[in-house]
């Protein structure tokens, strides 16, 4: 740890001398606006220009028959350092199972809450082309990526809780207490939060960067979840979606969700 | 000019000690907040916004609503309102206080409030929202103070007044289309997603803010001689009515929309406030006493006699008050946020020590407001003294 520590320190203190250096001459042409490409991302990391989830429901409901135990979100939460809360209000969640009613209520009516009565959804932050999250936050705290992800800046955000009104999605979660008392093992690698901040999930962005998928899509043993660039033409889901019917939550709202649902 | 708040009757520190008092106990309560963190009181994950925010946003309209009495004085020469005029600048700097007090008990990182100016994001709301707030409180401090500090010299306002208490006036509305804009703009939110919000808010504070000053002005005239005048206190008696009268309709306007086009979604929040929704029914009562008072308030300052008689009056301004605090201050924020985005229902009710920092918000800003009103008499009622020695002749 203390190693790793080292190397991030000195990474960090390269990067500045090497953003002001610059800057110096950079000042002057972009007025102080840091440019996305001086940070080099790592050779391993995978790229994309509109990352993208789609998920397949009925493999979800296979896998869960057969007891896969939900290890994408126990993956995802040990990983991330999200804390099980006991109390339903105050909870934290990043990505979890809902009902198809509660998923799609604007599109319920009796027939599909019959077709999909047995049938998990799980339901995440959409990463969404124009969050609204991000148009409201009055510090930058949350902001989007030119890889589409809608990122969170522990350390900026004040807790205002504007982007929870903003979200259409319930996807965000409030830190009402100290988490570190609600987690029971700590993952060192992935920072642990304070009170008073939101969260949410971030499409492993972290894990992206040193050429992994996101944890859930790769815990899922059915493979129910496939993540990939929407901007590709020929990675698995665009051609997915070219293929089979699927549905995003609540997008007449205009946020552009990049979370799919294959519903046949 | 502020030793005038050093000194006075028992009734009056009296008073003030009453308010500290409970400001000390909202202060030790938000030093539990502060520790244990914001889940000390009953938002949830659901409903992310309670107490705080409702009466920031109810504050905002009332801190706007003195501009009915600052406009009609200074842009329309209207005389009647020389007394009063300095009452509502203050009313409001003494309102957007508590506002930006609210919004500060109810941020997570109270250390990082600052992160607002210095990462400025002209795309939020809540950025153009601190800009105004900010303003409006200077420029009726400045406004207030200059203008009762000519008095106390027996002066004439200075000229380079006239540019800064226009702009105040034009300032005011800003406050509350603005905060209005916090709400409306957001995608799924449906109580919220409606165009007739800046409108209504505009009008539940032109009658909320010149309720509060009626009812301060008469109290003043009770318990401190001072006379505010028959004919000004008439006169924004009316001003209450109409803008009353504007704001139910605004919200009847609302009823229609949402019931005579039978979208769910747009009738959801409304029932839950009014009758209930799938078993949940935490705020119906409240509703509903907003509804009797609007309809009693509305009543006493329509029929002449009793708006003449100051007694009925000042019920029909406490009745209207209240009635604006009820529907813009709790039943906008729960009914924004009911029914949730996954159309569940999560109850929200406030704790006892979000309570108690509440009200130690609203102590501070009648502590203020006593402070500055106390000054505001005691340079009056000189001003009257020296009358008296000059002349034999003098009136009342
Ligand atoms: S789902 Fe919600 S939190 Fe996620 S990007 Fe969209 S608006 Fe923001
Ligand atoms: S709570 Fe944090 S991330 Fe959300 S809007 Fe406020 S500052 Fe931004």
């Amino acid at each position: 740890m203390a190693i790793k520590r080292r190397d991030f320190l000195k990474l960090t203190g390269l990067t500045l001398v090497g953003t002001a250096a610059s800057a110096a001459v950079g000042d002057l042409l972009t007025r102080g606006e840091v440019k996305a490409q001086e940070y080099a991302t790592p050779p391993e990391a995978l790229k994309g220009k509109r990352w993208a989830m789609v998920i397949d429901v009925k493999k979800c409901k296979e896998g869960q028959k057969k007891g896969c135990g939900k290890k994408c979100i126990e993956v995802c939460h040990y990983l991330h350092n999200v804390p099980s809360i006991p109390d339903k209000k105050k909870e934290i969640k990043w990505i979890w199972e809902d009902e198809f009613e509660h998923a799609f209520p604007e599109q319920t009516d009796e027939y599909l809450e019959e077709i999909f009565k047995d049938v998990p959804f799980m339901l995440l932050c959409n990463q969404c082309d124009n969050p609204p999250c991000v148009r409201v936050c009055p510090t930058k705290a949350t902001f989007k990526r030119e890889d589409g992800i809608v990122m969170m800046d522990f350390h900026r955000c004040i807790g205002c809780r504007f982007c929870m009104a903003a979200c259409p999605y319930g996807s965000r979660s409030f830190n009402w207490f100290d988490p570190r008392k609600y987690l029971k093992k700590v993952n060192p690698e992935y920072p642990t939060r304070t009170k008073g901040v939101v969260e949410k999930c971030l499409f492993c962005y972290e894990r992206l960067a040193q050429g992994k998928l996101p944890a859930c899509v790769e815990a899922c043993p059915e493979k129910a979840l496939i993540f990939g660039d929407l901007a590709d033409e020929n990675s698995e889901v665009s051609k997915i979606l070219k293929e089979r019917v699927a549905l995003r939550r609540k997008a007449e709202l205009g946020t552009g969700p990049a979370v799919f649902y294959l519903i046949d | 000019m502020i030793e005038k708040a050093l000194k006075g009757s028992k009734k009056y520190w009296l008073w003030v000690l009453f308010l500290l008092s409970i400001i000390f106990i909202g202060f030790l309560c938000y030093l539990y907040q502060f520790k244990v963190g914001l889940g000390i009181t009953g938002m949830s994950r659901d409903v992310s916004w309670g107490f705080y925010i409702a009466n920031f946003t109810f504050l905002v309209g009332v801190a706007a609503g003195a501009v009915m009495i600052v406009l009609p004085y200074y842009w329309h020469n209207y005389k009647e309102y020389g007394k009063i005029t300095v009452l509502g600048e203050f009313l409001a700097v003494a309102a957007v206080t508590m506002c930006l007090l609210f919004v500060v008990v109810d941020l997570g990182k109270i250390m990082r409030v600052f992160n607002v100016l210095r990462f400025p994001t002209p795309n939020s709301v809540m950025f153009y929202d601190v800009i105004v707030l900010n303003g409006y409180l200077l420029l009726n401090l400045i406004c207030g103070w200059t203008v009762l500090h000519s008095e106390y010299k027996g002066t004439k306002y200075p000229s380079w007044l006239k540019p800064i208490i226009y702009l105040a006036i034009v300032w005011a509305p800003s406050i509350h289309i603005v905060t209005a804009f916090l709400y409306q703009g957001l995608p799924g939110r449906h109580f919220w997603l409606t165009a007739v919000m800046a409108p209504r808010f505009l009008a539940s504070a032109f009658s909320a803010g010149p309720a509060l000053v009626l009812v301060a002005a008469l109290l003043l005239k009770k318990v401190a001689n001072f006379d505010p005048g028959k004919k000004a206190i008439d006169s924004l008696a009316k001003t209450v009515a109409y803008a009353f009268i504007i704001n139910v309709l605004l919200f009847i306007f609302e009823l229609f929309t949402a019931f005579y086009s039978g979208i769910h979604s747009h009738q959801a929040p409304i029932k839950y406030l009014f009758v209930g929704l799938e078993g949940h029914a935490e705020w119906v009562p409240f509703m509903w006493i907003a509804t009797i008072l609007a309809i009693v308030g509305i009543l006493l300052l329509v029929i002449p006699s009793t708006r003449k008689n100051e007694t009925t009056l000042v019920l029909a301004c406490i009745a209207v008050f209240i009635s604006c605090w009820i529907d813009k201050g709790i039943g906008l924020i729960t009914g924004g946020y009911t029914p949730t985005p996954f159309e569940t229902i999560t109850p929200y009710r406030p704790t006892l020590p979000e309570i108690g920092i509440t009200l130690g918000v609203w102590a501070v800003g009648f502590l203020i407001m006593t402070i500055l009103y106390k000054i505001v008499l005691e340079v009056k009622s000189s001003k009257e003294l020296v009358v008296k020695y000059e002349g034999v002749l003098y009136k009342k």
